[in-house]
């Protein structure tokens, strides 16, 4: 499994459903959703709202 | 395609494809874009419709339906159910034939559609929306239109670019797991709701019945509880303890922004619908309808303001007075619902259940639940049957 560390968060493409419910929570604008992949761009503060809303937990602390 | 069209409506579920055969019909010249490569899939949603008010948008075609229910069950924490026959027929639909087929009638009022087509930023004249950037395989490509419609759904940046407030707070977020599976074994009549504020915080656990045993189960929790552990490990434990035979056909997941309607759904040329405007019903988190009864104002009222060539904000709002009428007035009484109903105990909640059983089934209206539920609350009583009235 590929995990992707991006601005300290970690994805994994293999679990993510797309669903954009990060994007929706996410107070900077600081990721970038397509129909198969996902960016966390420079914006990011780590607030973590993404890793604590994702459904299926693609994304985590980078530690984790 | 062309490269300008009056009106662009960025994302194809039942909102964006609503918005797009009205305006169509009005005689506007419409582009229908979306992402994905084919309408009406992954399908994000339970399914469930009432008649009445999907009616108002759409005459329902029967082979949209996968099962037809008279009413729900809600089942408290200590599991006691209670069923609640309802005023109106409800519906399980099939989205994936649903969503297609409302693009197909927008295609068929006039409306060019396309797949594929990633709108990645909006382009902008004078400091006004004039049109959307978007990738189409592999070409890039910008077309102008006067008015944008931002039908992009839960993750819309559509409003967000255009400088609108749209971010969705934690706690109004409900953030969801569902699968459809066969060997369901339930009443097929209701579809059932299980709370528990232990077990689904700020939410709660639906099936949804489809026929012949296959039924949508899934489950939302608020993003403020979603920290310690996420919906599809709570919608797990659950198809384990419950149904440890479920044969698992699709697993979704997905958000469902559980607010009062944004307080900016419109711009200059730019309007928002559907999950994009937070239009779903606040407590039960439904946007199927209401996302379609706001699309078809927004279609209409965007047909009229290409017509009077007057697309500014000011001649927008009259989207934004009739969909408060229509819903959005309602919504927010049920957004004071809904903090009142997922502050409950697990123990308040078995006692109203309680209460419920009690009464004969006929008068288990709506109106009588929350009254019982609310019985040391008599001001949100008097907002709700206001709002029901």
């Amino acid at each position: 499994m590929e995990i992707k560390n991006m601005q300290g968060i970690s994805y994994r493409r293999d679990l993510c459903d797309f669903c954009g419910t990060c994007v929706a929570v996410c107070p900077h604008d600081a990721i970038e959703l397509s129909e198969n992949d996902l960016q966390i761009t420079e914006k990011c503060t780590q607030c973590m709202n993404c890793v604590y809303i994702c459904p299926v937990r693609a994304l985590g602390g980078s530690d984790e | 395609m062309n490269k300008k069209y009056d009106i662009v409506v960025v994302g194809a579920g039942p909102a964006g494809s609503t918005a797009a055969r009205f305006a169509a019909q009005s005689g506007a010249s419409v582009l229908l874009l979306e992402k994905d490569r084919e309408i009406g899939i992954p399908v994000r949603c339970a399914e469930g419709v009432g008649e009445k008010g999907l009616e108002t948008v759409v005459k329902i075609k029967p082979h949209w339906i996968a099962q037809e229910v008279s009413g729900v069950t809600l089942i408290s924490p200590s599991e006691d159910r209670v069923d609640v026959e309802s005023n109106e027929m409800g519906y399980v639909l099939n989205r994936k034939i649903f969503d297609y087929e409302l693009a197909q009638m927008a295609a068929t009022a006039g409306a060019d559609v396309l797949t594929r087509a990633y709108v990645h930023g909006l382009l902008f004249r004078e400091g006004k929306v004039s049109g959307v950037k978007l990738q189409h395989l592999d070409a890039e490509l910008e077309v102008e239109a006067s008015i944008v419609i931002g039908a992009d759904g839960v993750e819309s940046r559509v409003g967000r670019w255009a400088g609108l407030k749209t971010k969705t707070s934690m706690k109004d977020m409900e953030t969801c797991a569902q699968v459809t599976a066969s060997h369901i074994d339930v009443d097929e009549r209701y579809c059932q709701f299980y709370f528990s504020n232990e077990k689904y915080p700020g939410g709660y656990l639906w099936i949804f019945p489809k026929g012949n045993g296959l039924a949508n189960v899934g489950l939302g929790l608020s993003g403020e509880y979603s920290k310690h552990k996420s919906p599809l490990a709570c919608l797990q434990d659950f198809l384990d303890a419950k149904f440890p035979h479920a044969s698992i056909l699709t697993t979704v997941a997905g958000g469902v922004p559980c607010s009062p309607t944004l307080e900016q759904i419109i711009s200059d040329g730019l309007m928002l619908v559907g999950d994009a405007a937070h239009q779903a019903n606040p407590v039960s988190g439904g946007g199927i309808t209401s996302g379609m009864i706001a699309a078809k104002i927004a279609g209409q009222v965007a047909g009229a303001a290409i017509a009077d060539g007057n697309v500014s904000k000011k001649r927008l709002t009259e989207y934004v007075n009739l969909w408060n009428k229509a819903e959005g007035n309602k919504h927010k009484v049920f957004y004071k619902l809904k903090k009142f109903v997922y502050n409950l105990t697990d123990e308040e909640l078995d006692n109203a259940a309680r209460i419920l059983l009690d009464m004969p089934i006929e008068k288990r209206t709506l109106v009588n639940i929350f009254k019982s539920a609310l019985i040391k609350h008599p001001s949100l009583i008097v907002d709700i049957i206001k709002a029901f009235a």
